[in-house]
């Protein structure tokens, strides 16, 4: 009978003895024990890629650079691979291919969603129907059934891999702008601009964008995993990262008919997989907990 | 009645929010005593902790942010404030029992009345669930709603607002409780709805000898309902007595500043003219807009139901407004005043009729030229909170309009924004924070700048002070009639606060149902109401004093209102006939 819905004055009173409080977004994210380890993975990741060359001891390419499946040792921290290559050089190399994986279909997908998504719900009427409806069809698909798609089109090989995962997603990011662009939309600040005469490009670049980005930045980052997931599944089908690249996805399915004598060139890329989906999976909770303190509480 | 000992006695209550550096204190010290049978109302201002001190006795205070430190709360020879959720939980809902604010949202969508309703006798006082529904239809009579059996079976969103309220009432008194925690329980609701709620209260109240905790912003009410006051600001107890001291001899400058600012229906009764609050006003000059016959249906969209009915929001309104001069749009939800206002401005488009603004018909104009006529016609809106772009700074929401209208940029541009900063009593380093930085207030003054910004002839103003403290009303009304009379702004005011109306209008329009039931100069239809409705509106008003009774409410039959063509009763006051 008591519903514990507050009302808008205690909303107001925590609101003004909880004012001087606002930290800022950094603070907020490495407070979080998510965003904190979220944050330091991908440092992690991001410090391999840049200084590949540099941190691993050997070139990844390189065959015969130790015995032919060797298990870990001191020389070869994860063991050779089947060509004798050192399995952690590749890790560390794999490093910067799945960044790029991640930043390039998240950049395609982000993009062409939000201004699809941006454009159909400041328009509304007929535009916002067609396009939407378009959005609809694509999104009735699996992602990864577009992707084969786009890859039968395009060819194989792990750029395509790239293009293909970005343009699969788009139909979901420009769904999740177009309604918060309808919510944006609905509020007096947007009524307040049109009112004061404002034009189209206005409205939607100086008042809609600004407020949808955060939304979009905790999406985008969340989807990198997705994106680095998809990326690595395609390789292991072979329509991906073509031999020799140590691409992580196509190290896992080499290592397929090796799995009982060599099990550490299955385990080390999958556990790097694994880990860096961890990791942008934590950051972009981090990320939505530092942008609104409010959802941390429930 | 002799050595009467306290129902509820709170002392030293302190309660605060976060930890360490960030520790918040939002109540400190606080103590009342509450007599059986007595309405006790805690009054003060946004942050004042007077919801948070309630919320805090019936151990519904976010867990986790807030922290009680000291106090004690004793009730029936226990410690509210030291009881484990168990025992709270079977205080609340039977000896302690709570109304809210938003009628809307405090009832369960999915449940029907009768379960809502049944819930806590089932679940406090063991009844069966037979003897529980005869309870909750006498309840459901009694708090005044027909019908109870069919009642029972509704769903919330059945209900309007002020039905809604009448059951949240009849769940809480259903109990008999002890206490009645009454948190802003009229505030959502329209004038005409807030007095037979309170008639109601009052009535049950004695009926049951219930004790009253009225947490409330609005003097009108606590003049109306309190036995004894308690004034809070920032967290503290500012002043306590009984209702009449408070308001005739009040001890404290806060309470004083308080009661001052109330704005009283009647004050300015004698004058023809809004205050004069610059030497030399403009004065009312030629007509600057003229509207007639504006009608506006919303139509439920839909793929199979296109077209099918709706609703009428407007219907035949049309007016006239002279440049310098303040036309208010009174009435009460549903009214269509605010969507006659969004109609001037072309925010909406209408079904019919038409809107000249210096004699250009702005139906007529294509969308580049509407953005252009928009220089001569801005708009301040009700919720400062939502009203301004959070993601924009104070200095470029002010200049925005500038921008648009291409009248000023580089230095220029800088120049004019500080200017209009300080115009309207803000600081020109203001102008580099955001809007979450300022107070309500300041963020209305926000609005204000940036409505001036462009010398508009015409500001719509949609209940601009509605969600302002009073003291903090006072003060933007101030500024709002001082830049009236020195620029010779012309104002279409749009308030449900008819003492707020008496204050700033030339002229008042009382709007129902999508219609103008009466129109004319503030004085005739303020003093000397010519439609039933108007005068309703009138006499419900809350009086903030307490040695005021008001009369008994006017019976209106809505069905028989007169609500025909306008017809000219005296110079240039119209009533529906």
């Amino acid at each position: 009978m008591i519903h514990s819905s507050s009302t808008a004055d205690l909303a107001d009173d925590l609101a003004l003895a909880s004012a001087p409080q606002r930290r800022s977004f950094w603070r907020a994210l490495l407070g979080s024990p998510s965003g904190l380890i979220g944050l330091a993975i991908v440092a992690v990741l991001i410090f391999a890629a840049l200084t590949a060359p540099i941190i691993a001891p050997f070139d990844p390419l390189r065959m015969a650079a130790g015995p032919r499946l060797q298990p870990p040792s001191l020389a070869h921290p994860m063991g050779t691979d089947d060509f004798g290559r050192d399995v952690f050089s590749r890790i560390i190399f794999g490093a910067r291919l799945t960044l790029q994986i991640g930043v390039i279909a998240v950049g395609i997908s982000l993009t062409c969603g939000l201004l699809l998504g941006l454009v159909a719900g400041y328009s509304s009427g007929w535009t916002e129907r067609v396009l939407m409806r378009l959005v609809d069809v694509l999104f009735s698909f699996t992602e990864i059934v577009i992707a084969l798609a786009c890859l039968a089109i395009f060819g194989v090989g792990l750029t395509n891999a790239m293009i293909a995962i970005g343009i699969a997603s788009i139909p979901f990011y420009a769904r999740v702008t177009h309604s918060v662009v309808l919510v944006e939309k609905g509020k007096p600040y947007f009524e307040a601009a049109v009112a004061a005469g404002a034009g189209h490009i206005r409205l939607i670049f100086m008042h809609l964008l600004p407020n949808v980005v955060p939304t979009l930045i905790v999406i985008g980052t969340l989807g990198v995993s997705t994106a680095i997931l998809a990326a690595a599944g395609l390789s292991f089908l072979g329509l991906g990262a073509q031999p020799p690249q140590p691409e992580w996805g196509f190290m896992l399915s080499s290592s397929r008919d090796l799995i009982s004598r060599a099990p550490w060139m299955m385990i080390f890329p999958g556990l790097a997989i694994a880990i860096t989906v961890l990791g942008f999976n934590l950051l972009g909770d981090g990320i939505r907990e530092a942008l609104d303190p409010r959802q941390t509480e429930r | 009645m002799t050595a009467r000992t306290p129902l509820l006695s709170v002392k030293g209550l302190t309660i605060s929010f976060g930890r360490g550096r960030h520790r918040n204190v939002a109540v400190k010290g606080l103590s009342y005593d509450l007599m059986p049978g007595e309405t006790l109302a805690i009054v003060g201002e946004s942050g004042s902790g007077k919801s948070v001190s309630s919320m805090a006795l019936l151990g519904l205070l976010p867990p986790g942010s807030a922290n009680i430190e000291t106090g004690t709360a004793s009730f029936d020879g226990r410690d509210l404030l030291k009881l484990s959720d168990e025992e709270l939980r079977g205080i609340r809902g039977d000896r302690v029992t709570m109304i809210f604010q938003e009628p809307m949202t405090s009832l369960t969508p999915v449940l029907r009345i009768g379960q809502q309703l049944t819930e806590a006798l089932i679940e406090h006082k063991g009844m069966s669930r037979a003897e529980a529904a005869t309870r909750g239809r006498e309840m459901l009579n009694l708090v005044g709603l027909d019908d109870p059996p069919r009642r029972m079976r509704q769903f919330p969103h059945e209900l309007s607002g002020g039905m809604r309220q009448r059951v949240m009432i009849a769940m809480a008194m259903a109990s008999d409780p002890a206490i009645l925690l009454a948190d802003e329980p009229t505030t959502a609701l329209d004038v005409t709805v807030q007095a037979q709620i309170l008639d109601l209260m009052r009535d049950l109240k004695t009926r049951f000898g219930t004790s009253i905790i009225l947490i409330t912003h609005d003097m009108g009410v606590v003049a109306e309902m309190a036995d004894r006051v308690v004034v809070m600001r920032k967290g503290r107890k500012i002043e306590e007595g009984p209702v009449r001291q408070i308001f005739e001899t009040p001890q404290e400058d806060y309470t004083k500043a308080l009661l001052a600012a109330v704005p009283r229906l009647g004050a300015h009764a004698a004058a023809a003219e809004p205050r004069q609050v610059v030497d030399s006003p403009a004065r009312p000059g030629a007509r600057l807009l003229h509207t007639e016959g504006m009608s506006k249906t919303f139509r439920q969209r839909g793929l199979f139901a296109a077209k099918s009915g709706g609703t009428a929001a407007m219907q035949d309104v049309g007016f006239d407004l002279a440049a310098g001069e303040t036309l208010a749009l009174v009435g009460e939800s549903g009214s269509g005043k605010s969507t006659t206002g969004r109609a001037v401005l072309r925010l909406l488009d209408l079904d019919a009729g038409v809107i000249e603004i210096d004699g250009i018909d702005m139906r007529k104009l294509s969308g580049a030229n509407v953005r252009k006529a928009r220089r001569e016609m801005q708009m301040i809106f009700q919720d400062p909170f939502a009203s301004l772009n959070p993601r924009l700074s104070a200095g470029r929401l002010v200049a925005e309009p500038m921008v648009i209208h291409g009248l000023a940029k580089g230095r220029e541009l800088q120049d004019r924004t500080e200017q209009l900063f300080l115009r309207v009593g803000l600081e020109a380093d203001h102008m580099r924070r955001f809007p979450h930085e300022f107070s309500g207030g300041q963020r209305q003054r926000l609005s204000i700048a940036r409505a001036l910004s462009v010398n508009p002839k015409l500001i719509v103003a949609d209940e601009p002070t509605s969600a302002l403290d009073v003291s903090v009303q006072a003060q933007v009304l101030e500024l709002m009639l001082e830049l009236k009379q020195s620029l010779g702004l012309a104002y279409l005011f749009i308030s449900h606060d008819m003492a707020v109306v008496e204050e700033v209008a030339h002229r008042v329009a009382v709007m129902r149902r999508g219609r103008i039931v009466e129109i004319g100069p503030r004085q005739a239809v303020l003093n000397d109401p010519r439609h039933p409705y108007t005068s309703a509106l009138l006499a419900a008003v809350p009086v903030p004093d307490p040695t005021r009774r008001r009369g008994t409410l006017p019976t209106l039959d809505a069905g028989r209102l007169p609500m025909g063509p306008l017809t000219e009763i005296a110079p240039q006051h119209m009533v529906a006939t």
